[in-house]
């Protein structure tokens, strides 16, 4: 070990905070996957028989298809019948306010420091919550205000049957049910997620936030999310994961949709802080999510910023297909690996619309033992006249033991494209730290204010009352130096 | 102040200082002069708490307290600065924030109550006006971009803002256009007082001519091997280093 190696050893031994198991009277389906699972999902959920009839393509498509192979991913088998496809909270009703939910539950928001108070929430940060709890939501605060608004966020559970021809007309529009392995995993056995509608010329007013927390043993999480944004209008969405510590990997695979119309704006936000597995290697969640945008009418936008903290395994490029002309799209990420944990991430801009424009800017800190890579897919394709990309990724290694890949692919098919790619790899030096400490900083802030200096630009992009959190989660104090 | 007693350390089991005594009172004002490679960076790192290094002999106090014994943050917040003769970059890191962190760490250090923004904000204009430093210096990532001089006069900015008890300034004249060294000799001279000491690493007699030296100290091969008054600079100007290490040697 290098002397800064054993330095920051003990500040990077960070314990998972949000290690704490809920106990509580689950409705679980034993596990196992088979056609009668898919069924028994659809009919738990009171679905519409084409909802069934879209789960069961799925299921017999993902049959069909072999696990993928990542090249810088290294995990054992994961045994899909050893899963349990589902687990609700068992709840005796449907519930109207928060005053019925399971007190249990709501303590254990409370723990994760999660606002799910709608009365202590007005007084505070306007941001409407989304809970999923494993499988089920659990409540949705603010729906009221949202709803005059015209905004529709509730469960996508809820959605099916409230507005089920808006799912419909959407659902797997952006990524198709056989897109991939866990597309269609997902597609099959999805559980719940959030479901995002704002008409057209409506600016949603608050920032929209789902929870995500894995809490029962053995179930995977195959949360599905549509956003959709109609012509002229604007949302901000983010997405905050904590899961309880476990000694076996769980399970996690998501998939994202949204649709932005002309004129529309989406800015994704995601947090995430899944347990990680232990110094060894034990356990962690295995998080592999297909998350992609379509910005499908002229001046679209969609801005993807994820920090990403946790998880086992990560394998994740949230993507923009920028259909219309003079679209936008921009990616901004941070990804921290440390002892055992693998991330594979990065992003694909598709620019089909003249004008359009892309921005990727991705920091990979690797600490520990730590593996991470970006791997970044620009597209231009024939009709994209004076399509631009940016592109940068810098990467951060504390310490000598792991490791960071960068994968640039570009495949252009226009000539008038204009395609820039800069990448840095850097090492936390000791002189930095040094000169922090001789200043009077301790090492632990030091490390956190070089590291925060290093995120800058992406934490500037996060909605504030977040970009605070995101701070925190790299286990950082830092007072005020964003923005 | 500052006693240093028989001071030996060593890089990787290479010697490097070979026994060092010095003493610097409240007060005064001390040069330390010599040749390339002959330790004074390294005395410097020593005495700020570098690592990397292995003290294989000797003892350090400063104001009574064992100073090797201590973490370099617990020094600077117990008054200990060193200019580097390499300030160091750090991107993304607003010179404003590291400064006001800085300030609040000693504050705190001291018992007193952290400067909120506002108050930081007036304190480090009039500090930055001081040493002639355009405001938006503070504004840019820490060192990052900025020319040699510019780095030197941020150091300077930091020292003014900090008010050690003991300066150590490792080549803080090397590189510097004249006004920039008017600059620096100013702040070093408004920070003299009774209860404070400073240590100047320099090559140039010219810094002195600003900054009167109570002492001065030749280093060569890791040992202070003269030390007289503010003439000796002046002859060593003239002669270098060549007749002292002769007469060391003999
Ligand atoms: N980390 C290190 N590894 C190996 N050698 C080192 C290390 N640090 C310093 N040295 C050596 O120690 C000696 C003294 O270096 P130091 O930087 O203290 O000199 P200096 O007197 O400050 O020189 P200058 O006037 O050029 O700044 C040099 O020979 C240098 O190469
Ligand atoms: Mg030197």
């Amino acid at each position: 070990m290098s002397q800064t190696e054993r330095e920051l050893a003990p500040l990077l031994k960070r314990d998972y905070k949000e290690g704490f198991v809920t106990e509580i009277d689950a409705d679980t389906l034993p596990p196992g996957l088979d056609e009668s699972v898919v069924r028994a999902i659809s009919e738990k959920k009171h679905e519409p028989a084409w909802m069934l009839e879209w789960r069961l393509e799925a299921f017999r498509r993902w049959e069909a298809m072999t696990l993928p192979k990542w090249a810088h991913i290294h995990y054992p088998p994961i045994d899909f019948q050893a899963i349990s496809y589902y687990s609700a909270p068992k709840q005796k009703k449907l519930l109207d306010s928060l005053d019925e939910v399971d007190p249990k539950l709501l303590e254990t928001y409370e723990k994760l420091g999660i606002p799910i108070d709608e009365q202590k929430m007005l007084a505070g940060v306007k941001v409407a919550v989304d809970a999923v709890f494993d499988s089920v939501s659990v409540a949705t605060t603010f729906k009221k205000t949202l709803r005059d608004a015209g905004v529709i966020f509730c469960p996508i559970s809820e959605a099916l049957q409230e507005f089920p021809d808006l799912v419909r007309q959407y659902l797997g529009s952006v990524v198709p049910s056989g897109d991939n392995y866990y597309a269609a995993l997902n597609s099959a056995v999805f559980s719940d997620g959030s479901f995002v509608f704002v008409p057209k010329g409506v600016r949603c007013p608050m920032e929209l936030s789902t929870y995500f927390r894995i809490n029962e043993m053995n179930t995977g999480q195959f949360e599905r999310t549509l956003i959709v944004a109609e012509d002229d209008s604007y949302v901000s969405y983010l997405e905050g994961c904590t899961a309880p510590m476990r000694d076996e990997n769980q399970l996690h695979a998501a998939v994202v949709e949204l649709v932005a119309m002309k004129g529309a704006e989406i800015k994704y936000s995601t947090v995430q802080n899944w347990y990680p597995g232990d110094e060894d290697g034990r356990g962690g969640i295995y998080n592999f999510v297909t998350k992609r945008g379509a910005c499908r009418g002229q001046g679209a936008k969609i801005s993807w910023t994820q920090v990403e903290t946790g998880s086992a395994i990560t394998w994740k490029y949230p993507s923009v297909i920028l259909e219309g002309d003079d679209t936008v799209g921009e990616f901004y990420s941070v990804a921290l690996t440390n002892n055992h944990q693998q991330a594979d991430t990065g992003t694909k801009m598709v620019h089909v619309g003249k004008n359009s424009r892309s921005t990727i800017i991705s920091k990979g800190i690797s600490a520990g033992k730590g593996q991470n890579a970006y791997r970044g897919l620009v597209k231009v394709l024939k009709g994209a006249d004076n399509a631009r990309n940016y592109s940068q990724c810098d990467s951060l290694l504390m310490g000598d033991e792991c490791g960071a890949h960068t994968f640039p692919y570009m495949e252009v098919k226009n000539p008038s494209a204009t395609i820039e790619h800069e990448a840095t790899t850097s090492r936390i030096g000791e002189d930095q730290l040094f000169y922090c400490r001789q200043r009077g900083l301790s090492e632990e802030d030091a490390v956190s204010m070089i590291v925060n200096g290093f995120c800058k630009e992406v934490f500037k992009e996060l909605p504030m009352e977040f970009a605070v959190e995101a701070q925190k989660l790299l286990g950082i104090s830092l007072e005020g130096a964003v923005g | 102040m500052l006693s240093i007693k028989n001071l030996k350390a060593s890089v990787e089991d290479k010697a490097i200082l070979n026994g060092i005594d010095l003493e610097v009172g409240a007060g005064e004002v001390h040069a330390i002069m010599g040749p390339n490679g002959s330790g004074k960076s390294t005395l410097a790192g020593v005495l700020a708490g570098r690592e990397g290094y292995d003290i294989t002999d000797g003892s350090v106090t400063y104001r009574g307290m064992d100073l090797l014994d201590m973490d370099p943050e617990i020094r600077a917040r117990e008054g200990v600065f060193l200019a580097f003769q390499y300030p160091v970059e750090i991107p993304g890191v607003t010179n404003m924030y590291l400064l006001k962190a800085a300030v609040n760490a000693v504050r705190k250090h001291r018992g007193e109550a952290e400067l909120d923004a506002m108050d930081f904000l007036k304190l480090i204009k009039e500090k930055a006006a001081l040493v002639e430093m355009k405001q938006e210096f503070l504004y840019r990532s820490v060192n990052e971009g900025f020319s040699g001089g510019e780095k030197k006069r941020n150091e300077i900015l930091q020292m003014a803002l900090l008010e050690p008890t003991l300066s150590i300034l490792d080549e803080t004249d090397s590189g510097l256009d004249i006004d920039a060294l008017r600059v620096v000799a100013e702040g070093v001279n408004k920070l003299r007082s009774p209860d404070r000491a400073i240590v100047v690493v320099t090559h140039y007699q010219r810094l002195l001519d600003y900054i009167v030296p109570d002492r001065v100290h030749v280093l060569a091969g890791g040992r202070i091997i003269q030390s007289g008054g503010k003439e000796l600079a002046q002859e060593l100007e003239q002669k270098g280093y060549g007749w002292i290490e002769d007469q060391a040697a003999a």
